[in-house]
């Protein structure tokens, strides 16, 4: 059964391919909507590798830039300094920025274990901004100028094959035996410990997988731009990801994806406004929060897609 | 001798800027103690607090009295609608869903000032000018007085309110069960907006004497500051008045001392590390009760 | 519930493709009209940075009415498209992306540094013309299609500290933004550059962009024994520091960099704290240049505000692309590329030309501000 659902994902995600792969070459896709290709796929892989903390462990984190920009440092400094040829050298690149942001996800998931709720969302932005400070003091990552000298090597079939890998890793972690010890802690603690479950080790995985996924949107966020700079994984960063989450759902993988690839597209899409784009942005994210999660306006929508209402939420 | 002064000076200069931070704290733990959200948008408020009084004064030239009472019609006006308008129908929802929304909010706002005023800073006239004062080789800013004085007095008159008067009393309740509140006769819905009305008065008062300390406004001049002073709050103990009054003053000290003794650099990273060190310490703030009782 | 979500956030996805219709549509009848030399222009309209942005975009649109009026560059009329990208790397690159689907012809951006960097990586592919009239970094210029109107950070640090030498101060304080690249690169320069002449910088301080209190750091320099404070920030940062450093009680002579120029404004006109200060820069909006005082001029009556640096630099870039599309008698990418090291341009910053490097080569004024004014020296 399992093992159909798997194939059923690897067809549509080859079936996107296909449609994605044809619609560059063919030139349908304006120079704007190809070049956000990659960022999309970074938002992608931010948003469902954030959900995992958010979504299915149950705890809030505001650190996630701080994770993208650990990873994007160190897989951007090796590229920087060594000499091997591209296809080479970024994959070991996205490894050594995984890695090292799930250093740091080990490091943070510690305080998990004993913070709950607004506090330990609290001590993520504090890390988070903690990371930002001394980037921006360490003049060998260039400091506030920033990392330069990145080669512009990340193409969209990079970025689209590392979405698919984040997502499918994600998804069959969720369905497993350790998902399912994951979303015990999500629902209530003190009931999944009594059963036996690990919560310190399944926390901590939790927060490693997640800060690993991060670390590899990082890299290919720097090769995308050929600077990296402290300033952009600030707080807002972090909050433009949660973004994302919620407004997918928090929980669904599905939402992430839809939601990472709307919120990329829309500030872009509402170009032609002019002074007004962030004024509409900011409208836009009000409405969809009030047309996703209010109980009457879900009813409402429920109805107009003559959809049974479910019981329970 | 000369390195106790600039001691004593630098740990003035950090109660002063303790006060703003602890000022804009108070705003942050009374909404979250009883709506038990996370205003984004406070910051924000602050600033069309301060703008209110830039318009006033500068433009329609009204003197700084008419100004706060301005600032603070406006911005409780304006905490009142988007209560109304973007956080009571999410009353129900999960708590991201509201946080996420104050974030709208916070941009809404920002990019409304940026639209009518411009991303240039404006000069704000003082509305509270006091000399500073000089006790052997320390000066006193007049106005870090001014805000240390009304931030003690908002505390005190907070905690009397809260604890005191049937309205306050009625808080607490909805804080502690916003379901049995309900059930005991208390309008839930008008008591939450009442928060709010006082939160973003708060927010105005705060408005008006950041301006006076620092003299200028910009559309993202509460961006920052309301950020530190959410940590101030939770460093306090999110929800507790005095909580967040220690948490401002202590984040102030730090970050002053730190700049002037460790580095300018690493300022903003040793800040956010003793917070870390002691929410790890003491998991729900310094003054945070661990069977959460708010406010 | 999963799937009503999914509902929603197709109907918003709906919503951004309409959107997305209209923009392209526009494009489509923009391209169709022909004849014209599209210039597309980029830097921050939103968000913390939005000044320096909306003073190029306006600098430029005041060059291109200019030159439009008196018949275009070899009977070309030139047209300004600008995109905002709020001073953030990814969205520069996307509207170096947009405009490129308008049919810019030129670059004039980005604005700031960083988002300068990540568009010339982009635009090298497509080698287009790129001047970024404000971007200082040293590698703003890297690529080979990449030119620059400003000077670059560590010349004017060098140029300062040369300066703050000669004047005969030898200790001097300085406070710079550690989070802009700009402010950091004129003071290392500057740092270095001042002991090597045998002076001391007796107090180094630093804040972050953001930060509205310098008490602290203004209590260390009182105690300091500097004789002068150097400030290479920008105007909105000056103004807080020097209202600050007044109510301490501190009186010493101040130097600044170009950032500087916007001051007087921001002060609301009242320099009795900062009088007799010197700063560096290429442009003066009281110079009696009648070139400067007519483009301040209809500057004031078009956009209600004083002009700055950064709108002169976005003014001489645009004039730097006409004369290389007169020098070129041309308008493809290369002959314009070769161009621009064969012309001089007279502009508003100063006259001068470039190398092939991309970096301009002409002299900087003295500004010293006196009772409300800034007086070249």
């Amino acid at each position: 059964m399992k093992n159909k659902k798997n194939i059923v994902y690897a067809i549509i995600a080859v079936v996107i391919f296909i449609v994605l792969f044809a619609l560059v070459n063919a030139g349908v896709l304006s120079r704007k909507y190809e070049g956000l290709l990659v960022p999309i796929g970074v938002n992608v892989i931010l948003a469902v590798s954030l959900n995992l903390i958010v979504g299915f462990l149950g705890e809030l984190s505001l650190g996630h830039a701080g994770f993208m920009s650990v990873g994007a440092y160190a897989g951007c400094l090796f590229t920087v300094h060594s000499n091997l040829p591209v296809m080479v050298e970024l994959p070991i690149a996205f490894v050594i920025g995984g890695l090292a942001a799930a250093i740091f996800g080990l490091i943070i998931g510690i305080p998990a274990l004993r913070l709950k709720g607004d506090y330990l969302a609290i001590v993520t932005l504090g890390f988070g901004e903690i990371i930002r400070s001394v980037f921006n003091s360490l003049d060998i990552l260039g400091g506030s100028g920033g990392l330069k000298g990145i080669d512009k090597s990340s193409n969209y079939i990079m970025a689209y094959v590392l979405a698919v890998i984040t997502v499918l890793v994600i998804a069959n972690l969720i369905n497993s035996k350790h998902g399912r010890a994951i979303k015990s802690i999500r629902d209530n603690v003190i009931a999944a410990e009594s059963v036996g479950v690990n919560v310190v080790y399944y926390k901590i995985l939790a927060f490693v997988l997640s800060a690993f996924f991060a670390g590899i949107a990082g890299v290919l966020y720097g090769h995308n731009l050929a600077i990296l700079k402290p300033a952009t994984f600030d707080f807002n960063k972090s909050i433009e990801i949660l973004v994302m989450v919620v407004l997918g759902g928090m929980g669904s993988i599905p939402g992430s994806i839809i939601a990472a690839v709307i919120l990329t597209v829309l500030p872009e899409a509402m170009r032609s406004l002019a002074d007004y784009r962030m004024l509409f942005y900011a409208v836009a994210l009000i409405v969809m929060m009030l047309f996703s999660s209010n109980p009457a306006l879900v009813e409402f929508r429920q109805r107009l897609f003559g959809k049974k209402k479910r019981g329970g939420k | 001798m000369q390195g106790l002064v600039t001691f004593i000076q630098q740990f003035i200069n950090g109660l002063s800027l303790g006060s703003v931070y602890a000022l804009m704290a108070l705003g942050y733990t009374m909404v979250y103690g009883i709506a038990k959200m996370l205003n984004f948008a406070h910051g924000d408020i602050i600033m069309v607090g301060a703008y209110t009084v830039s318009v006033v004064c500068s433009i329609l030239g009204m003197s700084p009295i008419f100004a706060v009472l301005a600032s603070a019609v406006v911005c409780t006006t304006l905490g009142v609608t988007i209560e109304k308008i973007a956080y009571k129908p999410l009353r129900s929802a999960s708590p991201l869903a509201v946080l996420i929304t104050a974030i709208g909010v916070s941009y809404f706002l920002q990019s409304v000032a940026l639209l009518i005023f411009g991303s240039n800073a404006k000069k704000v006239p003082p509305v509270v000018s006091l000399n500073s004062i000089r006790v052997a080789n320390i000066d006193l800013s007049g106005v870090a007085l001014v805000i240390i004085g009304v931030t003690v007095l908002i505390m005190i008159c907070l905690s009397l309110f809260i604890n005191c008067t049937k309205v306050g009393k009625a808080m607490l309740a909805v804080s502690e069960d916003k379901g049995a509140a309900e059930l005991m006769g208390i309008n839930v819905n008008a008591t939450i907006s009442l928060t709010f009305a006082i939160g973003s008065a708060l927010a105005a008062v705060a408005g008006v004497l950041f301006v006076s300390s620092y003299g200028y406004v910009d559309p993202y001049t509460g961006a920052l500051p309301g950020i530190k002073a959410f940590v101030a709050a939770v460093l306090g103990g999110i929800g507790s008045i005095p909580g967040a009054m220690l948490g401002g003053i202590i984040l102030g000290v730090i970050e002053s001392l730190s700049k002037a003794y460790i580095s300018t650099n690493l300022a903003d990273a040793i800040v956010f590390g003793v917070l870390i060190v002691v929410l790890l310490v003491k998991p729900t703030g310094i003054l945070g009760k661990k069977k959460i009782t708010k406010v | 519930m999963k799937l009503n979500r999914i509902l929603a956030l197709l109907t918003a996805g709906l919503m951004t493709v309409s959107f997305a219709g209209c923009g392209d549509s526009n494009a489509g009848s923009d391209a169709a009209e022909g004849g014209t030399f599209k210039i597309g222009g980029i830097g921050p309209l939103t968000g913390d940075a939005a000044s320096y942005g909306t003073s190029v975009k306006n600098g430029a649109q005041i060059a291109v009415d200019e030159i439009n009026a008196a018949g275009g560059a070899n009977g070309i009329q030139l047209e300004l498209l600008f995109e905002d990208d709020e001073c953030d790397e990814e969205k520069s690159v996307n509207a170096y992306n947009t405009l490129m689907d308008k049919g810019a012809q030129a670059i004039v951006g980005a604005t700031t540094s960083g988002c300068s960097i990540a568009v010339s990586a982009a635009s090298v592919n497509d080698g287009v013309l790129q001047i970024t009239p404000s971007g200082s970094a040293a590698d703003c210029t890297k690529t080979d299609n990449a030119f620059r109107i400003c000077f670059t950070d560590p010349l004017q640090g060098e140029t300062m500290a040369q300066y703050i030498t000669d004047k005969g101060f030898k200790n001097v304080a300085v406070i710079y933004n550690n989070g802009d690249e700009y402010s950091k690169g004129i003071h290392d320069a500057f740092s270095a550059k001042f002991t090597e002449l045998g002076g001391t910088v007796v107090t180094d301080e630093s804040f972050t962009t953001g930060d509205v209190d310098f008490n602290t750091q203004l209590t260390k320099i009182k105690s300091s024994g500097a004789d002068c404070i150097f400030l290479p920030i920008y105007y909105t940062e000056v103004a807080y520091i020097t209202d600050q450093a007044a109510a301490l009680g501190i009186s010493l002579p101040y130097f600044g960099c170009d950032g500087w120029d916007g001051v007087i404004k921001q002060l609301n006109g009242d320099t009795t704290n900062i009088n007799g200060a010197t700063f560096l820069t290429p442009f003066i909006s009281t110079d009696s240049d009648p070139k400067i005082q007519n483009f301040v001029e209809t500057y004031k009556t078009s956009y209600n505000a004083e002009p700055d640096q950064f709108a002169a630099d976005g003014y001489d870039a645009v004039y730097a692309i006409k004369l290389a599309i007169e020098k070129a008698g041309d308008t493809a990418n290369e002959a314009l590329i070769a161009a621009m090291t064969q012309i001089t341009v007279d502009g508003l910053t100063g006259e001068m030309t470039f190398d092939a490097s991309g970096e301009p080569t002409k002299s900087a004024k003295v500004a010293v501000i006196q009772d409300g004014a800034y007086t070249a020296e």
